[in-house]
């Protein structure tokens, strides 16, 4: 038996007696080890360790302004409001581990030498958390038109949610989006798939991956008569709905449901302008929809 | 003008291995002319405008890399000195008038500009204090604006190119930046605009004519005068 085999530097230096005798006992057993070519260092362990030190410094980096800010009395809470789930992911995860984790804290002021150094007292927050802590009833007080007999679909996608100890809601029925909803007075439509995988960044290089998954969930949401699906991910939003002529190609009898953000229904619940619902940047278009139900004017 | 030699003041610096005693008081420039080497390129302006001089030196004990022009940095005892004078970059050609002041002129021309890890190493090494990293993302996001202002004081001394991590050439970003600021943000300039059509219409021709006759010795005169005749 003849196998490439793998030293490290080890063996070579502090350890030679343990290469020595593996050689050997090999040799006994009639396995012969033979020493990988070219081989290289094998990255240690540290490479795996989530010592991704580097990817650190953008969002510890935002958080200090956060500080700053505060320093100059432009702001009283510690707090970083973020509105796309990736920058709300990121953010908060590192900060998470900026607090839990003073080594790793060590080699990020390490690194960033002379720049300011974090509290550590900054909270980040998601738009949607702000809501809640506002209290629905405070939402449902603004509303000036309530979105009566719309059948919306939440789609909460996987930033959200995941990993789960980072979930904004319960990671296996949330109901964020849906209360939100509810105080606007629309029509929850309760998705299977609200929670599964649009494709995300397939849609860059595989793009029919993405078309496929979003179909799925797409063709739940028709399944179940919802006029349309809201979401609060820019990347959803791409793969759900600027995409569809994607899936129209896979699946010809796919029929087109608008997808838009919950910010937008917010805009439109509240009696907002045409400016601040900006519902011509959708794709499909779901202005005619709500024009059938009555919510915004015939064009 | 260097001075009188005085040997308390004298300092040690090491042009790229080799050893020089040069007075303190002196610019690394003006130090390495001073130990003998002479500039055929890497120095331009001599003023901290040009970008010509970029330099990299470590002082000793130290593992730090830095970097400075040499027309404005002063040796300090113990630096290690060589110099970067031209830093290769790839330079895309466009046609300004094809483009838009967005995030994708920026994606299309240099894309590696999405990977920038915002370790803001540009920035430190950036001799003019510039917020490298701050106009890479600037650019990144599309403000074309904040990215013209942010990199405004650029001299295109390479030096954050050839530190970054991620083989962005920052000043190109900025480069670009600024040229779609003056295309579509600020436009052109009015007094400009106004010049050219005097030009066009023939406002200076008498004039440039008059002095398109004279003889050296009157255009002599005529220059040293300028000033009292404005």
């Amino acid at each position: 038996m003849r196998l490439p085999y793998y030293p490290g530097c080890t063996l070579k230096t502090d350890a030679q007696n343990f290469e020595t005798s593996t050689l050997e006992a090999a040799k006994t057993l009639d396995i012969e080890l033979v020493e990988l070519p070219r081989w290289n260092c094998c990255g240690t362990v540290h490479a795996l360790a989530k010592d991704d030190v580097i990817h650190y410094l953008a969002p510890i980096r935002n958080l200090i302004r956060v500080d700053e800010m505060i320093a100059n009395g432009e702001i009283e809470d510690g707090k970083l409001v973020t509105q796309c789930v990736m920058c709300w992911n990121t953010i908060k995860r590192a900060n998470t581990a900026a607090l839990e984790d003073p080594d790793k804290m060590e080699k990020i002021r390490g690194i960033m030498e002379k720049e300011p150094e974090y509290s550590g007292k900054v909270e980040v927050l998601h738009f949607l958390e702000l809501l809640k802590e506002k209290g629905w009833e405070t939402i449902t007080g603004a509303v000036k038109l309530p979105l009566e007999g719309l059948k919306v679909a939440p789609y909460y996608g996987c930033l959200l949610l995941r990993p789960r100890e980072f979930a904004l809601d319960d990671p296996d029925n949330p109901r964020i989006i849906e209360d939100l909803l509810e105080a606007l007075g629309a029509e929850v439509v309760d998705l299977a798939y609200k929670s599964k995988c649009c494709g995300a960044y397939h849609a860059v290089h595989m793009k029919e991956v993405s078309a496929e998954l979003s179909h799925k969930i797409l063709s739940q949401a028709n399944e179940m008569g919802a006029d349309m699906v809201v979401t609060a991910c820019p990347l959803c939003e791409f793969n759900l709905g600027k995409r569809q002529h994607e899936i129209k190609k896979l699946h010809p009898e796919f029929s087109s449901i608008p997808v838009v953000y919950y910010t937008q229904l917010m805009a439109l619940a509240f009696g907002l302008n045409e400016e601040a619902t900006a519902f011509e940047e959708n794709t499909p278009d779901p202005r005619p929809l709500l024009a059938e139900k009555g919510l915004i004017m015939e064009r | 003008m260097i001075m009188e030699n005085n040997e308390s003041n004298m300092v040690t610096i090491h042009v790229m291995g080799k050893s020089h005693e040069v007075p303190g008081d002196l610019t690394i420039m003006k130090a390495m002319e001073y130990a003998g080497h002479q500039f055929r390129r890497g120095s331009g302006c001599r003023g901290g405008y040009c970008g010509a001089c970029a330099t990299i030196y470590r002082t000793k004990g130290s593992y730090k890399l830095l970097g400075a022009l040499a027309c404005q940095k002063m040796v300090e005892d113990d630096m290690y000195i060589a110099q970067i004078p031209f830093s290769p970059a790839e330079k895309k050609s466009y046609d300004i008038n094809d483009l838009r002041a967005d995030a994708n002129a920026f994606m299309v021309h240099y894309p590696e500009i999405s990977r920038c890890l915002s370790c803001n190493t540009c920035t430190k090494a950036c001799p003019q204090d510039i917020m490298v990293m701050d106009y890479v993302q600037a650019a990144l996001r599309g403000d074309v604006s904040e990215a013209a202002k942010l990199s405004f004081d650029c001299i295109s001394c390479g030096l954050c190119a050839i530190r970054c991590p991620a083989e962005i050439v920052p000043y190109n970003i900025a480069q670009l930046a600024r040229r779609l600021y003056s295309k579509y943000v600020d436009g052109p300039a009015e007094h400009v605009l106004e010049k050219l059509k005097e030009v066009e219409e023939g406002k200076f021709d008498a004039e440039i004519a008059e002095l398109q006759s004279l003889d050296r010795e009157a255009l002599k005169e005529r220059y040293e005068t300028r000033e009292k005749r404005l």
